[in-house]
């Protein structure tokens, strides 16, 4: 089940001995250019990375790595929606706006009957739509981005609709998510006591269960899971209700650190989660894939976001140039592995 | 025969093509006269494909020459070789299954009228322009097909398996036409493994083996048997078997088929599959036992006919099904069978997780044993058991076989298993088939290579055009035996 076979052919030449290294091993230089990035902000403004060396008063408590493990959390957690379903050759392009629908639905609901139903049902919201997903991907067989993308847009008319019932009643956050998301512990984010567990739970369903295996095994060739006895729409069903689940879990987090429910609180999350998949090694056409990547590709989008807010840019150029900086990442770390 | 009825249409000479290391063809010719019907013919794996291909265009040959009415065709693509007057009918219609038959034709430059003309010449009723090709059966497209071709008005006609899934008053249509070309003055090319049609409609053949053209013959009565001998030639010794003991099989079958049919091209296929014994399945390509093979492994369903397990009534509709009742299956294609990026253990061990039941904690120790036992019973070399894509094509057989072993084995179903490895593979492939026999599995063993039907099985069934047509004594059956039977020539036998 490991994703990091140790062997590699003896045979071949350096560059490509060295490629399939990377491809077998993708957080190692990702790590590497995560801290080439960093050490280039604390150049661009000394003092934000390391605020002792910068002698600067009163820095401590917006200590700057403490923020950006913050940030990168919720994007790392939609992330792994994505690693779970492009595994399978999937992708889940509704679970920004299950994330959206979760935060505002448990928000809405809250003052009416309480945190804990609130959650619960704002849970649930998700799991349904995961298992439409997984429905319309596994058994009805449709291509799974416009699967994701149709029930997308029909959890976003809903949730409008929703809003209508519920505008006169207030929206309300429930405390222990606020402390989740905006308290802190040693100036790290609390969202860690959530998410270290969560990305323990993901990377042992990846390597160390039958169902992970069953993941790369259809995104490899699902002819020959099904061969082997595998009925794919069992696995389809429960994986994209997973997705749902992590996704309403991960905008649920973030009600508690942006504390504004909003039609679209999340929705900006989606594109970055994909790219933080991808940057993180993960193939699009299935069989390949980590978490540990992506949790560094979502901290690499978050860096490159505080540099370009740093040099502040206008914010049409600082979204194309977000685009383009993400393009160019994931060209060259697909030419040197030679994966996608 | 005059002057010009003997003038020489198609000229190849000397044709040679390697794709890499692999000598397709070395020194491959064919001649046809005007007015005359060639038969091409050559076992499984003798260089036909790769010949009809250079001779079309679709592949270059690296030495040798194409003449076609003397000249030398630069046959560079099938464009130009329709050009110079050599049009192929291949065995799967070349027709656009979403547009209609007039656009078909018309993307071909094909005259509408004239091949209209022949697809009613050809017996075909009521076919109509805005018909979509997708929505015609089978049979239709291939007389359409030929029928396309034939207003072509080519000098030279190539037929690859065209009878093949016709019914037999198309059969006999198509023989008529085709014969009355020829006697126009047209060049006919004929592939094909029914000898009966060879010898009611060819003029001469030339035999492949190993890539190279054995010989031209004169179809007369009896002819069979020296294209079988040409067929055959001399062959690379595969060791001898080590026990023949004739079995006898009695109780209760583990798989018991009767009449099984998947349209259109299985018509009859009956057979029991005993505990302990290794059943082969002689058939050329394409004869309908891929069909067989598919609907005992649970990809399909039969259009016709039933078949018991262990004396129970069974009809599978997913894979998992056949599996839970005890068959697995080793398909042909290895890349069908194999997750090429992961490893090696986790191509054999994935069956223990595809229940969803067993989707939980990986059983890591149970595994292990198990995929450990089948890598060393099967001797597979490991050094690159990272990803799966790395090995040899022969350790990749192997771990589509040991997948099953690790999982045990009650029923194997083997299609093919040695196609395209070693020979040194192969040598272990049949004790180990012969050994699960012994501990009670049953084995159903389709090879395209006959020379291992006695070195693996038991008895062999011969399945010839969509029904099973013979039973053989396998470890009694030499290799002209086999093939005659594989090549329908058995009505000298059916008595005995």
């Amino acid at each position: 089940m490991s994703i990091h076979p140790e062997q590699t052919a003896a045979s071949d030449p350096r560059l490509v001995r060295f490629g399939r290294y990377l491809a077998d091993n993708p957080v190692i230089p990702l790590i590497a250019f995560l801290f080439f990035l960093i050490s280039l902000l604390e150049v661009m403004r000394p003092g934000i990375v390391l605020p002792f060396l910068g002698g600067r008063e009163g820095i401590i408590s917006t200590f700057w790595v403490g923020n950006l493990i913050k940030f990168a959390i919720p994007l790392a957690m939609i992330a792994a929606c994505q690693v779970l379903t492009m595994l399978t050759a999937g992708i889940d392009l509704s679970a920004g706006i299950v994330a959206t629908c979760s935060a505002f639905v448990c928000a809405t609901l809250m003052p009416l009957i309480g945190p804990v139903p609130a959650v619960l049902i704002a849970m649930a919201v998700g799991v349904v739509v995961g298992l439409v997903n997984g429905f319309g991907v596994g058994v009805v067989r449709v291509h799974p981005l416009i699967m994701t993308l149709g029930t997308g847009l029909i959890a976003t008319g809903c949730l409008q609709v929703y809003q209508r019932f519920v505008i006169a009643t207030g929206t309300e956050i429930p405390a222990f998510l606020e402390w989740l998301g905006t308290g802190r512990t040693f100036a790290m984010p609390n969202g860690l006591f959530l998410f270290i567990p969560f990305a323990i739970f993901i990377i042992w369903l990846m390597r160390a269960t039958g169902f992970g295996r069953l993941l790369f095994a259809l995104g490899s060739n699902e002819h020959a899971a099904k061969l082997s006895g595998v009925r794919s729409w069992q696995v389809f069903l429960a994986l994209y209700a997973l997705s749902g689940l992590i996704a309403s879990v991960a905008g649920l987090l973030y009600l508690g650190m942006i504390r504004a429910p909003s039609l679209s609180l999340a929705n900006p999350l989606m594109l970055p989660s994909v790219a933080a998949a991808v940057i993180g090694g993960t193939s699009i056409f299935g069989g390949r894939g980590s978490f540990a990547g992506a949790i560094v590709g979502a901290l690499i989008l978050r860096v490159i976001d505080t540099m370009l807010t740093l040099l502040q840019m206008p914010e049409g150029a600082r979204i194309a140039l977000f685009g383009l900086i993400i393009l160019l990442v994931t060209a060259l770390y697909v030419r040197i592995t030679g994966t996608r | 025969m005059d002057e010009v009825q003997r003038e020489s249409l198609l000229d190849a000479s000397g044709i040679a093509k390697s794709f890499g290391a692999v000598k397709a063809l070395s020194d491959a010719s064919l001649h046809v006269a005007r007015g005359e019907v060639v038969a091409l013919m050559g076992a499984n794996g003798a260089g036909k494909s790769t010949f009809v291909k250079i001779l079309t265009g679709a592949l270059r040959p690296d030495s040798g020459k194409v003449l076609i009415r003397g000249t030398e065709a630069r046959v560079g693509s099938p464009a130009q070789a329709r050009r110079s007057g050599l049009v192929p009918v291949y065995q799967e219609p070349s027709l656009i299954p979403d547009l209609d038959v007039a656009d078909n034709l018309r993307l071909g430059d094909t005259p509408v009228d004239p091949c209209l003309n022949w697809v009613n010449d050809l017996g075909v009723d009521g076919l109509r322009l805005d018909h979509m090709i997708a929505d015609l059966p089978l049979a239709t497209l291939r007389i359409l097909d030929l029928a396309r071709a034939l207003a072509a008005e080519p000098d030279v006609l190539l037929l690859d398996e065209m009878t093949a899934a016709l019914p037999t008053d198309l059969v006999e249509n198509v023989l008529r036409v085709v014969r009355a070309q020829a006697d126009e003055g047209r060049g006919v090319i004929y592939i094909s493994h029914r000898f009966t049609e060879i010898s009611e409609l060819c003029d001469s053949a030339t035999v492949l083996r190993d890539g190279r053209s054995v010989g031209d013959l004169k179809i007369e009565p009896g002819v069979e048997n020296r294209v079988v001998e040409m067929m055959l030639g001399a062959k690379i010794d595969l060791g001898a078997r080590e026990t023949g003991t004739a079995r006898t099989n009695e109780g209760i079958p583990r798989i018991r088929a009767r009449g099984l049919a998947v349209a259109p091209k299985v018509t009859d296929v009956s057979f029991d599959l005993y505990p302990g014994e290794v059943l082969g399945v002689v058939a050329l390509e394409g004869q309908g036992q891929d069909e067989v093979f598919d609907v005992l492994a649970g990809f399909r369903k039969p259009t016709g006919g039933a078949f018991e397990v262990d004396g129970a009534p069974v009809s599978f509709g997913h894979p998992a099904d056949a599996i839970a009742a005890g068959l697995t299956f080793v398909p042909g294609d290895r890349a069908e069978a194999l997750l090429r990026e992961r490893s090696v253990h986790e191509n054999i061990a994935l069956p223990f997780s595809a229940r969803a039941g067993s989707w939980g904690p990986l059983k890591t120790r149970h595994e292990r044993e198990r995929v450990g036992h089948a890598i060393d019973k099967l001797q597979i070399d490991t050094r690159a058991k990272g990803e799966v894509q790395r090995l040899s094509g022969g350790n990749q057989q192997k771990v589509t076989i040991g997948r099953w072993l690790a999982h045990g084995v009650e029923t194997l179903l083997l299609f093919d298993p040695t196609r395209g490895i070693d020979v040194r593979t192969k040598r272990q492939i049949y004790p180990l088939v012969r050994e699960l026999a012994d501990q009670g599995a049953a084995v159903l063993f389709y090879t395209s290579e006959l020379e291992e039907v006695p070195l693996a099985c038991d008895r062999a069934v011969v399945i010839f055009n969509g029904r099973v047509v013979d039973v053989i004594d396998a470890a009694e059956a030499d290799e002209e035996t086999l093939m005659r039977a594989a090549y329908g020539l058995t009505e000298d036998k059916a008595a005995s």
